[in-house]
């Protein structure tokens, strides 16, 4: 049975911490009383260590004049993280977690500042696994210079969900001048990426395990907040930006196009894939510019800005692969389209569902 | 040598597209008078050439006299739907594990597609081989695990195999619904159909690596049309469009190979071996948009009827007809392009998919109806049928 | 119909059950060798051999020879064309 007591209630600073005995996650752990409190100081308290979380307040309390002073808008966002292994090459849930929501304020021109961490945990989950998994978000978070200061506990009958599951979200602020938006392309644009697309998605599959393939590919997840900085230093006119994850650098730039209702050309030839995500693309049937990342972004810069762009990126560690990829045509409105190797184009249109391996 | 990027340089292309730019016109020239509007129809069999095609963006870079025609090469395309229906019940079955191809999960049945039953309940799991298949079998005996074998002549033998294996090991619990088609009758009744209008056929270079290149003779023999076994990269099916081009141009009627580096005339004996071993001809089998056709199924042998999940499970075994405003038929007999159908883009589009061709990426429909879509934004005219 | 993908025989895993690792770009997958092996060519032989890979199977092997001369055509046809 779960209940609906909130994580992190109230406790006395004064009060001796619990150390937490059990191998396993069980329903007390998420009953309001003391296995919830110790399971929280122990794992979540402990590895995520700051000062506005230590305070074990039901909600952080954060000064508005320290945000102010760094911006003139409050970006909020939030995303749900239910990736299956936890573990695989290159991350896990835990730096998911962070990168995803870090990344998705950063597109937006925020400096992110601060992320909540909700987790609904199944009955049964090894303490060791959950554990990592905050270790790793701690890790990530102090990467992307981000404090993760409130949360929420919540643990489900084995069945009930899958392992773990964890719920971000984070706000940022814009700084002053900062307009990006999906509507914002216009013709001559040019669009740029930071590097090798489709890792994630590939090292994901891979890791599965069923399709009994093995590589050395990893996934790329990273935080894009630096990044982001460095290329609106150099410009900060850019008209868009996104970061590619699910349906990958397809679904984002179809959302572009309908969005400005303008038509984006994008080169074969200059779209970055690594070998073995090409490999396993063969070998599946599938197309990789549908595969998801969770490091990558999509740049709309004005033409005249996307050279000093390209090299903004390139210098930068999160960027050192960047392509300008493709341009923003005037028509067909709402529409991508791909130039083959061999000069002809198709288009490359939003999936139906997520792409499952063919064999024809 | 890699065997994949050495046949996808577009430079290499090049001699060969001015080439078939001089021989079409060659074709073009040595036609009667009334018949020198018409263009050169050239059918890929294969699904996995209309793929390549789109992917390259091919027909762009062909002389507009070349009309491809895409086959009815793609197995999930044809699938009828009670076959689909049949699958579905066996997958519904509570002791079931019903193992699948990527490719069928999606493929409407009469009422639901196996995607929409493994949502409510149904333990069905994609697989990469029938060797996987066999294999959840070993590590969940107390489950029956049914393999859906879908597929030409490529994917029998590797079915068969895998039933070789398992009566080897004698694993109790594994079991084929078999749909296995064949090429050659298929193509036979294409042939036969009066409406046909083509004039050469590239014909399946992985179908042809397990039969040959030798069961194609009778087309050039009895029917008077080039054949050239094509493989699948684009220089491939640049090449193969060339070489049925000199021998329309020239009036020669062969069977030629231009995927010698893998198909050889005899095919591949182990595989043959194994499928005759296993299966036997069906006397009929339905094909979406083509109706029954004699002698062009595969269904297990009665030595190995302890493997066929059609005795083992009561199937609905209805016959669904295909939709009446369909025209797939046409479109696979190359009679109507895909956007002259009537329900083309309308009722039929890849998210709700009517007939054969909509229903696969491989699908001639689904491959236009992005072309198409594309053409009305670039306000390129498009054909009679959608104006 | 029919997707296959050219992979180069890096390992023999298990003779009996005849499976080999193949490598396609990098990337590893156990295959299934019963038809490419034959008296000419037993298992141990194939290492190294590139074949063509589909559902897991090695559905044969490819001809480096006849592959050459598909790619020769292509040269030579650019070449009469520059002439």
């Amino acid at each position: 049975m779960t209940t609906q007591h909130p994580l992190f209630q109230t406790l006395q600073q004064s009060r001796r911490r619990g150390q937490l005995q059990d191998a396993a996650v069980a329903l007390a752990h998420g009953s309001g009383g003391k296995a919830m409190r110790d399971l929280i100081d122990d794992i979540f308290v402990a590895s995520f260590d700051n000062p506005v979380l230590a305070q074990l307040e039901d909600q952080a309390s954060l000064s508005l004049a320290a945000l102010t002073a760094q911006g003139d808008r409050l970006a909020l966002t939030t995303d749900s993280y239910v990736v299956d292994p936890l573990f695989f090459p290159g991350g896990d849930i835990g730096e998911l977690a962070v990168n995803g929501t870090v990344n998705d304020l950063a597109v937006s021109g925020a400096k992110p500042l601060y992320l909540t961490c909700s987790v609904i945990l199944e009955e049964g989950l090894s303490m060791e696994t959950l554990r990592r998994v905050a270790i790793s978000m701690k890790t990530a978070a102090i990467a992307a210079s981000v404090n993760i200061v409130t949360g929420d506990t919540k643990v489900v009958e084995r069945g009930s969900a899958d392992k773990l599951f964890i719920n971000t979200a984070g706000i940022g602020v814009i700084r002053q001048g900062v307009e990006m938006s999906a509507h914002n392309l216009q013709a001559g644009d040019c669009v740029l990426v930071n590097g090798a697309l489709g890792n994630h998605g590939a090292a994901i599959l891979i890791a599965r395990g069923e399709l009994a393939l093995s590589t050395s590919l990893e996934s790329d997840s990273q935080p894009l907040n630096g990044l982001v900085e460095a290329i609106l230093a150099v410009c900060p006119q850019i008209r868009a930006m996104r970061d590619a994850t699910r349906g990958g650098l397809a679904a984002v730039v179809n959302e572009f196009a309908l969005a400005s209702a303008v038509g984006v050309r994008l080169y074969e030839s200059s779209i970055p894939i690594q070998e073995e995500v090409k490999g396993v693309c063969e070998i599946l049937g599938l197309d990789p510019l549908y595969l998801a990342n969770e490091g990558k972004l999509v740049v709309v810069a004005p033409r005249s800005q996307a050279d000093l762009v390209l090299s903004a990126m390139k210098s930068h560690p999160m960027g050192s692969e960047a392509s300008m990829i493709g341009e923003v045509t005037s028509a067909p409105s709402g529409v991508v389209t791909l130039q083959t190797a061999f000069g002809a184009e198709r288009v490359i249109d939003l999936l139906v569902g997520e792409q499952f391996p063919r064999i024809c | 040598m890699k065997y994949v990027d050495e046949f996808r340089d577009p430079q290499k292309a090049q001699g060969l597209l001015k080439d078939i730019h001089r021989l079409s016109q060659a074709v073009i020239d040595r036609r009667a008078a009334s018949q020198k509007e018409q263009p050169i129809k050239l059918m890929e069999v294969c699904g996995g050439h209309t793929h390549a095609i789109f992917k390259y963006g091919l027909e762009a870079i062909l002389p507009d006299a070349i009309e491809l025609i895409h086959g009815p090469g793609c197995p999930v395309c044809v699938m009828p739907k009670g076959r689909l229906d049949d699958a579905i019940a066996i997958a519904e079955h509570p002791d079931v594990i019903f193992t699948t191809f990527g490719d069928a999960m999606r493929v409407p049945g009469s009422q639901k597609s196996l995607l929409q039953a493994r949502a409510e309940g149904a333990d069905i799991r994609m697989v990469y081989s029938p060797l996987d298949a066999l294999q959840i079998a070993r590590e969940t005996p107390e489950k029956s695990v049914v393999f859906f074998a879908i597929g030409f002549e490529t994917t029998a033998p590797s079915t068969a195999l895998t039933v070789l294996q398992a009566a080897a090991e004698r694993v109790e619990n594994f079991s084929l619904f078999a749909n296995h088609v064949l090429v050659i009758p298929a193509l036979l009744a294409l042939l036969q159909n009066p409406d046909l209008q083509l004039d050469g056929f590239l014909a399946p270079g992985h179908v042809s690596t397990v039969i040959g290149t030798v069961p194609y003779q009778f087309i050039a023999d009895q029917y008077h049309k080039p054949v050239v076994v094509s493989g699948f990269e684009p220089l491939d099916i640049l090449q193969s469009i060339w070489m049925a081009l000199r021998q329309l141009a020239t009036g020669r009627r062969q069977v030629e190979n231009q995927y010698s580096r893998l198909a050889q005339p005899a095919g591949n004996p182990v595989g043959l071996k194994a499928i005759n071993q296993v299966f036997e001809v069906r006397p009929e089998f339905a094909w979406r948009g083509l109706g029954m056709i004699p002698q062009s199924g595969l269904k297990l042998r009665a030595d190995y009827a302890r493997f066929d999940a059609e005795l083992q499970f009561s199937l609905p075994n209805l016959t669904v007809p295909d939709h009446r405003a369909c025209q797939c038929g046409e479109i696979l007999k190359g009679a109507l392009k895909p956007w002259q159908c009537k329900v083309f883009g309308t009722a039929c589009r890849p998210e709700t998919p009517i007939g054969a061709c909509m229903v696969s990426s491989e699908g001639a429909c689904a491959a236009y109806y992005r072309y198409g879509r594309h053409s009305a934004a670039t306000q390129v005219p498009v054909a009679p049928g959608r104006q | 119909m029919c997707l296959g993908v050219p992979g180069q025989i890096v390992e023999i895993t298990d003779t009996t059950r005849q499976l080999a690792i193949v490598e396609i770009s990098g990337v590893r997958r156990p295959v299934n060798i019963a038809c490419i092996v034959d008296e000419d060519h037993p298992p141990e032989a194939c290492v190294g051999d590139w074949v063509l890979v589909h559902v897991g199977f090695a559905l044969n092997r490819l001809d480096e020879q006849e592959a050459q001369k598909t790619l020769a055509l292509f040269d030579q046809l650019a070449a009469y064309e520059i002439r």
